[in-house]
């Protein structure tokens, strides 16, 4: 299968990579990793006239600790993201995570920035980077702007990226002391694409919840929170019948997929076992 | 439109003109006539093309040649000596009879041989989830397990 002609363009700066997309508008795609743009334009369901790639921005790449926490440039890879000690100290959910996205030689070439602004449904990023509640930091000619997870998955493989804009870093905070991250998906045998995943970020004291968040991803036509399951559990015990408990609401409110992979039904069923599953995981490693 | 690239394969360089579009698998196949990278589902699935670039395993279906543009790439062709003789990889899955048809053979040979890059002496669960972007429709796997262990101990 080939891409339809397209003209190229391997900017080396993110300025002129921004002025690039001035000049073509709609017209042009940004190339991160290309493991899913590549496949869309093979497959003709997208055809950009113009494709900008940001493999030669060198400092698009990156994994530095920032104020206890993380700063992560687009273009890292999983694999980066995997293997690093920061990551798997600062954040170890978000290094498991990348570690269970497709195949080794997918995570070698795809990209958190590419998986993030491409927003599939069936990602495995978006859940977690929901649940670390990153920032996203944006870059168009002349401006720069932060976009907080929560408002960054708008729909079905839409972002609240515009059209002039490329992503350049992701932020994740420092998690305060006490806290666990995990992150569990029920994935395609084939393809290893979420049929659904969850991830959360909890926080305890004395076996109480202080604080959680939770990422579902793989459920609906875009990532989301889980704020009925953890408004229910914020300042209770974090036994296992309190937890279970709460992680029967984790399908509240989610409009379910239904495919060939899955029902909607057995997708909400899914959402609360890995729910709960999640959060035994999270709490136990919040010590 | 065409892009004028040079990629170092398999230790020698070539410069060619290339539509942007033109996939790596294509140019390794069709435009450096190197035929032992195989194109299988052609959908980043079955690990048929992958092929080592800049050091690591990459399903070179899903890759634009333009992206190789000064880039080293090493393919089947560049695992054995010149004189021919196998790359222990090579000689573990003739040994160990770790192949079937054979189609999947090249993409499996080096996706191992970044795997044992990586990972010097895998269990045989890492070889299994290391090798897991590589199908095999002959329903072989033990033998490629069997195979890659092998070699793990000669290299």
């Amino acid at each position: 299968m080939i891409p339809r002609a397209f003209e190229y363009h391997a900017p080396t700066s993110v300025a002129e990579a921004a002025s690039l997309l001035d000049q073509h508008g709609d017209s042009a795609k940004l190339l991160a990793g290309g493991h899913s743009l590549l496949p869309l334009m093979k497959l003709r369901l997208a055809q950009p006239e113009v494709v900008i790639d940001l493999a030669k921005i060198s400092d698009l790449s990156y994994i530095r600790q920032s104020n206890g926490g993380l700063s992560i440039g687009a273009m890292t890879t999983y694999a980066d993201i995997e293997s690093s000690a920061d990551v798997q100290s600062l954040a170890p959910a978000l290094a498991e995570t990348a570690g269970m996205v497709a195949d080794r030689q997918v995570r070698n070439m795809g990209t958190i920035g590419g998986s993030l602004a491409h927003s599939d449904p069936a990602g495995d990023l978006p859940a977690i980077i929901l649940a670390l509640g990153a920032q996203m930091v944006t870059s168009s000619s002349g401006a720069h702007r932060t976009i907080a997870a929560d408002d960054f998955f708008v729909d079905l493989f839409t972002t609240a990226l515009q059209p002039n804009e490329i992503l350049n870093e992701i932020q994740i905070p420092a998690l305060p002391s006490g806290t666990g991250t995990a992150y569990a998906k029920f994935g395609n045998k084939a393809s290893h694409y979420a049929i659904v995943g969850i991830a959360a970020v909890l926080t305890a004291s004395g076996g109480k919840c202080q604080s959680v968040r939770i990422g579902i991803t793989g459920a609906g036509a875009k990532a989301t929170r889980a704020t009925s399951v953890e408004n229910a559990l914020t300042g209770a015990s974090l036994d296992g019948a309190t937890i279970k408990a709460a992680a029967q609401l984790a399908s509240d409110g989610i409009d379910f997929n239904e495919d060939v992979h899955a029902s909607a039904e057995y997708r909400a069923h899914l959402t609360r076992l890995y729910t709960e599953r999640v959060l035994l995981e999270a709490a136990s490693r919040a010590g | 439109m065409t892009v004028t690239i040079t990629v170092e394969v398999n230790g020698e360089s070539y410069t060619n003109d290339v539509e942007p579009r033109l996939l790596l698998t294509h140019y390794i196949r069709e435009v450096l006539n190197l035929t032992g990278t195989h194109v299988g589902c052609d959908t980043s699935n079955c690990g048929a093309c992958t092929i080592i670039l800049d050091g690591k395993a990459v399903k070179s279906c899903t890759v634009l040649a333009v992206r190789a543009n000064g880039g080293k790439v090493t393919t089947i062709e560049g695992l054995a000596k010149k004189n021919g003789e196998l790359h222990p990889l090579q000689d573990a899955f003739w040994e160990k009879h770790g192949l079937q048809c054979g189609f999947c053979t090249p993409g499996m040979i080096m996706s191992a041989y970044d795997l044992l890059s990586n990972n010097p002496n895998p269990s045989e669960q890492d070889i299994r989830e290391g090798m897991s972007g590589n199908l095999c429709r002959c329903t072989g796997y033990h033998n490629i397990v069997k195979a890659i262990e092998y070699a793990a101990q000669k290299m």
